[in-house]
């Protein structure tokens, strides 16, 4: 017998996840389509986005500027990173890029531990935020609704930058042929790097508003990634539609796993990560010849 | 090269292993330790082939280990298994049977997504230990109790349970993993190996199942890291969940790159360095949990300035101070082709089919659609045996989409393809190259990072072994009638005397004579030929003509080419494309004198 209220609210907690993870997922969607580098720090970054906001919310007692805080800062490591080693290993093979980006995952995760610790942090909910809403058939934490709110709104603003403005434009001009883009004498080095900010900048404002849900510590990227990964898989490789699709998909499947028993939710999660790959190779929404 | 010292690699490994015991204790490295990093060292091996040599990254080797690792410690702790060494084969032949299943889903995509794809079941394994199997596998606790081995020889009982006997039982491994792995690399099958990581497209179109192959490598990774697991329960009398975690892969892969990928010994070199820092920086630095910090910089400077790894760097340092490197060869222009009659290649191991009368090839109704754009409609074609047939048009007419229909590289909309009268439609490229009909590419497809005649090799054995075999441990020079194909193939294209130099190194002409070489070596009997002429000096397009004049003795071609002259001087028959239709065929003679080819070329004016 189904549990029909609680089912309700983890049909709702599923969408929430899944929100945030379409949000990172399309952090490391735009930034592989457009350079052409899977970013394994990217789980380091949402950890990144967390801890810099935390440790801007202990100055000030401030949500929002945690949040500002948390986002601008991963966006200049991520500026920084492309600049300094990234942009080095484009012409490099793929094994390459991945073993750096790792190595530097890696980094970033030891140096927040070396600095702050392996103790968890926890960044409270604005007040205005903190308690329950009735939602007629149900309450909900108001946070939580909050936050389904704001990732929403990410993630439009995400789609007009990248659908609506110039500089989205180039940016999907160079998933499609980033060389093009080069030749009609468009500035790709300064793009890359752009998108390489704007995409670490997802994982990083992911991180820090989702730290009055779930504490941050030096290794909560590296679930985060995994999950991410199987979203991207599912939804297609350098697809934002497709990021935002998989990762609802990923989301409820995690959430209502979870209800029946957590200990399958990442059994199931790689069950539906099978079924895209034998059925639509390519992921439900990416084309082929994108590897 | 491998080829010469057969057995100097194996005793050396041998003479290390034995040296080992009595020199590393004085550089501060404990038993165990030693005894770590053979375990690691193992484990890489299997990860090499799949990495270094296959070019296939997987970020989730940590299931496989695991999985062998807990099925031989639960066989010992708690069903009494009564042999280690029978757990331990047990735990391997269950970790490649695992490998082979997760392997099937793994391989459904190469690259970035194959990474992916692996860290994704590396987690899924971990979550299964940890939850529905914790039953089996103590969960977080993992299995205490892993028992010593101990080998009966009848008269009396060896005990590996000291800290050097264990290293003699785990050395005895490591060493029978090397021999092994080195026979592997050899096979061709490490041929077939090497050229998928460093150009998959043309392994496949040379005739190599390249997704068997693939699969094969990932089953050996497998059992190298269940076997490893399994040894690492033994070594520690306890086997731990956490040898299934994302930092075991990642250990793994990391220990890897630093000791050097496709060299088989980096893993061993890589763990040594790994552990020894860590022990290094935890106990004699007391930089507690930092060290992890210091190896992940050390790490990132390592990919970024010493790309082949530490035995990468010393190879290049060895060949810098004994400067072994070759002085620059003069330019020794190849061998002009001149008019002959060729030595014959061997006999094709194919050449069963029953002499075959009709058109050797045949297009029915030939369609592709790409959404709303028609590129090709309603194409019928045929080629006779013996022809030469020259396919034009101008750009955009088509060419490159009927061509790469014909050769089975994209499947048609709609129509048939028959070759030899069979039903060629849809069929996959390696089989169709098995079947005598292959291409040359317009863009250079070689495996770039091999010599000349290993580029052969590589294309001959598929024409020698088939599509897919697992001769895992023949030496590659026992390969029957391997070499007369390989040499005839060199005489063929004029390349004998630049068989050994590196494809890296070759010229522009060279490297386009060894493309048509690459399919030739395949024995086809029809060869389609994409732009052989392209990009071509004069001299070099002569030289290009009579060679292609040389080859069509007992073959049928069929060439693409922007060349007019070159192609009114070559062929026979001639079929142009324009618009996606078949606008003309026939001799050059008559193609010349057709009002419809010469206003598609010239727009009308001449036919005005």
């Amino acid at each position: 017998m189904i549990n029909w209220p609680l089912f309700v609210s983890q049909l709702f907690n599923g969408l929430v996840l899944g929100a945030l993870l379409a949000l990172i997922s399309s952090g490391l969607t735009i930034i592989y389509g457009t350079l052409g580098v899977l970013n394994l720090a990217h789980g380091a970054m949402f950890m990144l986005g967390g801890y810099a906001g935390w440790l801007a919310y202990t100055y000030t007692n401030s949500f929002i500027i945690a949040v500002i805080a948390g986002s601008l800062f991963v966006m200049l490591v991520g500026v920084l990173m492309e600049r300094v080693i990234i942009r080095h290993f484009y012409s490099r093979p793929h094994e390459d890029q991945l073993l750096v980006t790792f190595g530097l995952g890696i980094v970033f995760v030891e140096t927040v531990r070396f600095f702050f610790g392996s103790l968890s942090k926890l960044v409270p909910a604005p007040p205005a935020l903190v308690g329950i809403t009735p939602l007629g058939f149900m309450f909900y934490p108001t946070y939580r609704l909050a936050l389904l709110g704001i990732v929403v709104v990410a993630l439009i603003i995400l789609y007009l930058v990248l659908y609506r403005t110039r500089i989205g434009m180039i940016v999907r001009a160079g998933i499609e042929d980033s060389g093009m883009v080069d030749a009609l004498g468009i500035d790709v080095y300064r793009v890359f790097m752009l998108v390489f900010g704007i995409g670490a900048m997802a994982a990083g404002f992911a991180g820090i508003i989702n730290a009055p849900v779930v504490s941050i510590a030096p290794d909560v990227g590296e679930a985060i990634l995994v999950q991410t990964f199987v979203v991207v898989v599912i939804g297609g490789v350098g697809s934002f539609p497709g990021a935002v699709l998989g990762g609802l998909i990923a989301g409820e499947i995690i959430s209502l796993t979870s209800m029946f028993n957590p200990g399958y939710s990442y059994v199931m999660l790689f069950v539906a990560m099978t079924l895209v790959l034998v059925l639509r190779p390519y992921g439900l929404l990416g084309t082929a010849g994108r590897e | 090269m491998l080829k010469q010292r057969y057995f100097l690699v194996e005793a050396l490994t041998a003479a290390g292993l034995i040296a080992a015991p009595l020199l590393l204790p004085h550089l501060g490295f404990s038993p165990t330790t030693i005894n770590r990093i053979l375990v690691w060292g193992l484990f890489g091996i299997g990860f090499d082939i799949l990495f270094g040599f296959t070019g296939l990254l997987s970020f989730g080797q940590a299931a496989l280990y695991g999985t062998g690792g807990f099925v031989a410690a639960y066989l010992l702790t708690r069903l009494g298994f009564p042999s280690v060494i029978g757990a331990l084969l047990v735990g391997m032949v269950a970790a490649a049977v695992v490998g082979f299943l997760v392997g099937m889903i793994a391989l459904r995509r190469t690259g970035i997504y194959f990474a992916m794809i692996t860290v994704a079941i590396g987690e899924v394994f971990y979550f299964v230990e940890f939850n529905p199997l914790s039953e089996y596998t103590g969960g977080e606790n993992g299995l205490p109790g892993v028992p010593t081995p101990s080998l009966n020889l009848g008269f009396t009982t060896i005990n590996f349970d000291t800290d050097w006997t264990l290293y003699a039982f785990m050395a005895f491994w490591y060493f029978v993993g090397i021999v092994l792995a080195l026979r592997i690399v050899r096979s061709p099958v490490g041929a077939i190996l090497s050229a998928i990581r460093d150009n998959p497209v043309r392994a496949a179109a040379v005739g190599h199942n390249i997704h068997g192959y693939k699969l094969t490598a990932f089953v050996i990774a497998a059992a190298y890291a269940g076997f490893a697991g399994g040894l690492l329960g033994v070594l520690q009398a306890f086997m731990p969940p956490d040898a299934f975690t994302f930092e075991t892969s990642g250990q793994l892969v990391m220990q890897t790159a630093i000791g050097g990928a496709g060299t088989l010994f980096g893993p061993l070199v890589g763990a040594t360095v790994w552990l020894y820092l860590s022990d290094f920086l935890q106990t004699t630095l007391h930089l507690g949990a930092t060290w992890k910090l210091v190896l992940g910089v050390v790490f990132v400077f390592l990919v970024c300035f010493l790309r082949r790894g530490v035995i990468g760097g010393l190879r290049d340092l060895f060949a810098l101070i004994t400067r072994r490197r070759q002085p620059p060869r003069p330019e020794q222009p190849s061998e002009p082709i001149a008019v002959q009659q060729l030595a014959s290649l061997g006999p094709s191991r194919r050449r069963t089919e029953k002499p075959f009368t009709g058109a050797v090839l045949e297009a029915r109704g030939l369609t592709k659609k790409f959404d709303g754009l028609i590129a090709n409609k309603d194409i019928n074609f045929k080629v006779a045996q013996g022809e030469l047939r020259g396919i034009i048009g101008p750009n955009g007419a088509g060419k490159s989409t009927f061509f790469k229909m014909l050769t089975c590289e994209m499947r048609p909309t709609s129509g048939r393809i028959l070759f030899h009268g069979r039903d060629i439609t849809g069929m996959d490229v390696a089989r169709v190259c098995q079947l005598g009909l292959t291409k040359s590419y317009q863009v250079n497809q070689l495996f770039t990072r091999q010599t000349l005649r290993e580029n052969l090799i590589i294309a001959a054995l598929a024409e020698r072994r088939g599509t897919f075999s697992l001769d895992l441990l023949r030496r590659l020079d026992r390969v029957p009638g391997l070499d007369t194909q390989v040499e005839a193939t060199l005489a063929m294209v004029g390349l004998t005397a630049r068989a050994d130099v590196a494809v890296a190194e070759l010229a522009y002409g060279e490297k386009r004579r060894l493309e048509i070489g690459l399919a030739l070596a395949s024995s086809p009997s029809l060869l389609l030929l994409d732009e052989p002429l392209a990009g071509m000096s004069p001299r070099e397009r002569k030289e290009t003509v009579q060679l292609l004049r040389n080859i069509r003795r007992g073959r049928t071609l069929i060439v693409v080419e922007h060349d007019m002259d070159a192609v009114f001087a070559l062929a026979e028959r001639i079929t142009v494309l324009h618009e996606g239709v078949l606008l003309a065929e026939g001799t050059p003679a008559e193609i010349q004198r057709n009002g419809l080819v010469q206003e598609a070329y010239l727009g009308g004016v001449a036919a005005a």
